[in-house]
C-alpha cells in the first residue's frame, strides 16, 4: 500500500486548514473526501466529451455513452454482480431504496403483508418502507438489538412468517458501526422464499462486498461515501426481480415505444433510468473504484481495523466517555457520549479546533431511542486518517471536558 | 436602550476576543447564568425542536412589554439565547416586530442561526416575532 503521506496528498481537501488549524476530518460516515483522480475524471467529462448519453448519433454522444456503460461494468465488477444490466444508476442509496420500496411494493405488497427491517436502520431504510406500507395496507416488523448494538438473530427468525414479503436491512449501522450478519439474514429469508435488500451505504467503502456470494436480491449504496461524486448511487437487483417490477419513474430513455394509448418499456437497466442520468457522476464513481482497487481493498479494510482499534482504546481511556456500539464486528465508526456534556456543545467546540465530527441522532432516531439517549458524537474514520488525528481528537475531547464539564 | 444600542454593546463586548474558545467560554458563562424558565413552562407547548438541540421559549405579556424566559439542553445554544433575550425581551410588541437582528452575524455566530444548523435558534427568533405579532394583533 502507498505511504500515508502519499495517500493524503491524493485528497486536496485533507490538506486545507479551518479556523487557521489543520483540518482533522472524522466525518467520513457522512461523506468521504475525493481523490484528485476522481475530480479529474469528472472534469474530463465536461472538458472533453460532454454529451447526452444513448441519444446522439454523433461522436461525443458515443464517447459519453461508452464511458457511462464502462462505468456500469466497473460497478458490476466492484460488487461482483452477475450481470451488467442488474446495475441501475440512481441518485444515491436513498434514491435506490425509494425505487425498490415503490416498485417492489407496487408489484408484491398487499393488505396484511409485512416488511422486516432492523432497529439499526438509517431513516432512508425506514421511511420509504413506511410510505409503501401505508399505501398498500402492509406493516413494518422491526428486529430488536442488544445492548452492544447487535441484532438479536433469534428474534429475527421469529418475525419471519408467510406474511413477510421482503427483508430490508443495513449492512453496517451508520450510528453505531455494527456490521450485521447479512449472509445469515439472507440465508434465513431465502429458506422461506423471501427476498432481501441490503443497504450497503456504510459497508462498500470499508472492504470487499460480493453480492453474488452474499446472495442478496438488492444491494444499494451511494457514490459520495465511496470517494466518488455526490448525486450518484447504485441499485443492484437480481434480474428476476427487476424484470418483474414496474418502473418507478417515467420519462425519456426508459421506453421502447410511446403512443398516447400505450407505452412499452425499455429493457434492463434502462427501464429504471428515466431521463438524463448523472453520467459524469457515474464516470467519477467508477474512477473512485479504480483508485480503491489500486490501493487494495483488503489493505484498506486492514488499515481501518487497525485505526478503529487504536481509537477505541484511546477513547475508552477518557473518563466519562461512553461508547455506544460494542459489537465485535464493526466498521470504523465510534459513537460516544460525554457524561453531562451535550453532544451539540461538544461538536461546536471540536469544530473550532479544526476537528470535524458529526453530532446528533445521525438520521437514526430509533437507535437513539433504543439506548434512551438524545444523540451521540460520532467519529467516523477511514484509511486516510492517522493515529495523530485520533490523538488530536482525544486532546480536543479533554479541552471540551475542561470547558463544558459539570455545567 | 434601543434594540440597536444593545446590539452594539454586545458587538463591543465580543470584539475583545480573537480566539474562538474565549468567545465560547463567554457564551458558556452566559448560558449558565441565564435565568431559569419556570419548570411548568418547560413543556411540549413551549418546545421548539431542532434536530441538534432543543429550545423552550415562554412569552409573558404584562400589558406593555413581552418578557421572555427560555432554556435549552445545550449550553452554547443557551448562551446565544441569553444574548437574544438581552436584545429582545422586555420590549413592546411593535419594537420586537420591527427589530433587525444583525449582531449575531457581526460576532461571528451566523452559522448558529443558519437554516442548515437546526439547533432551534432560527426557529426561536421566528417564534419570538410570531408571539409579538399575535400579542400586538390582540391589543
Amino acid at each position: 500500500m502507498k505511504s500515508i503521506s502519499d495517500i493524503r496528498a491524493d485528497f486536496p481537501v485533507l490538506n486545507r486548514t479551518v479556523y487557521n488549524r489543520k483540518l482533522v476530518y472524522l466525518d467520513n460516515g457522512a461523506t468521504t473526501q475525493k481523490p484528485q483522480c476522481v475530480i479529474d475524471a469528472v472534469s474530463e467529462v465536461y472538458e472533453s466529451y460532454n454529451s447526452n448519453i444513448h441519444r446522439g448519433v454523433h461522436a461525443l454522444s458515443d464517447i459519453a455513452s461508452e464511458a457511462y456503460e464502462e462505468s456500469r461494468e466497473k460497478v458490476r465488477a466492484f460488487i461482483n454482480a452477475g450481470e451488467k444490466h442488474e446495475i441501475i444508476f440512481t441518485s444515491g442509496a436513498t434514491g435506490s431504496i425509494n425505487a425498490v420500496a415503490f416498485s417492489f411494493g407496487e408489484r408484491y405488497l398487499g393488505p396484511g403483508d409485512e416488511v422486516i427491517i432492523s432497529t439499526l436502520e438509517h431513516h432512508a431504510n425506514i421511511v420509504p418502507w413506511q410510505m409503501t406500507c401505508e399505501r398498500k395496507g402492509a406493516s413494518l416488523k422491526v428486529i430488536p438489538v442488544n445492548d452492544d448494538g447487535e441484532i438479536i438473530f433469534s428474534e429475527y427468525l421469529k418475525l419471519i412468517s408467510p406474511k413477510t414479503k421482503i427483508v430490508a436491512v443495513t449492512h453496517a449501522s451508520n450510528a453505531l458501526g455494527s456490521i450485521l450478519p447479512v449472509k445469515d439474514i439472507i440465508d434465513a429469508a431465502h429458506e422461506a422464499g423471501i427476498p432481501v435488500l441490503v443497504d450497503g451505504a456504510q459497508a462498500v467503502q470499508h472492504g470487499v462486498v460480493d453480492v453474488s456470494s452474499l446472495g442478496c436480491d438488492f444491494y444499494v449504496f451511494s457514490g459520495h461515501k465511496v470517494y466518488g461524486p455526490t448525486g450518484i448511487g447504485v441499485l443492484y437487483g437480481k434480474e428476476k426481480w427487476l424484470s418483474e417490477m414496474p418502473p418507478y419513474q417515467g420519462g425519456g430513455d426508459m421506453v421502447e415505444s410511446v403512443t398516447f394509448e400505450k407505452t412499452t418499456y425499455n429493457s434492463l437497466p434502462f427501464k429504471f433510468e428515466a431521463g438524463t442520468t448523472n453520467f459524469a457522476g457515474a464516470v467519477g464513481m467508477a474512477r473512485a473504484f479504480d483508485y480503491l482497487s489500486e490501493l487494495g481493498r483488503e489493505e484498506i479494510a486492514e488499515r481501518e481495523r487497525e485505526l478503529l482499534s487504536y481509537a477505541t482504546e484511546k477513547l475508552s481511556a477518557i473518563p466519562g466517555l461512553k461508547i455506544y456500539g460494542n459489537a465485535p464486528d464493526k466498521i470504523s465508526i465510534i459513537s460516544f457520549t460525554l457524561s453531562d456534556i451535550h453532544q451539540y456543545d461538544a461538536g461546536m467546540v471540536l469544530d473550532k479546533m479544526g476537528i470535524a465530527v458529526r453530532t446528533g441522532t445521525h438520521c437514526a432516531e430509533p437507535v437513539m431511542d433504543r439506548y434512551g439517549i438524545e444523540g451521540t458524537i460520532r467519529a467516523s474514520i477511514c484509511f486516510y486518517n492517522t493515529r495523530e488525528e485520533i490523538d488530536l481528537l482525544c486532546e480536543g475531547i479533554e479541552k471540551v471536558k475542561l470547558m463544558l464539564g459539570s455545567k | 436602550m434601543s434594540v440597536n444600542d444593545i446590539q452594539e454593546e454586545i458587538i463591543e463586548e465580543f470584539s475583545q476576543f480573537d480566539d474562538w474558545m474565549d468567545k465560547y467560554n463567554l457564551l458558556i458563562d452566559l448560558g449558565k447564568n441565564l435565568p431559569a424558565i419556570d419548570p411548568k413552562h418547560k413543556t411540549r407547548d413551549y418546545l421548539i425542536e431542532g434536530c441538534q438541540s432543543k429550545v423552550w421559549l415562554y412569552p409573558d405579556y404584562d400589558g406593555v412589554n413581552v418578557n421572555f424566559t427560555a432554556d435549552s439542553d445545550a449550553i452554547i445554544t443557551k448562551g446565544i439565547i441569553a444574548l437574544l433575550l438581552r436584545v429582545l425581551s422586555g420590549r413592546a410588541p411593535k419594537e420586537i416586530i420591527s427589530s433587525d437582528l444583525y449582531f449575531i452575524d457581526r460576532i461571528g455566530l451566523r452559522q448558529n442561526l443558519s437554516p442548515t444548523r437546526s439547533n432551534g435558534l432560527l426557529a426561536m427568533v421566528r417564534q419570538i416575532k410570531l408571539y409579538a405579532i399575535a400579542i400586538d394583533a390582540k391589543r
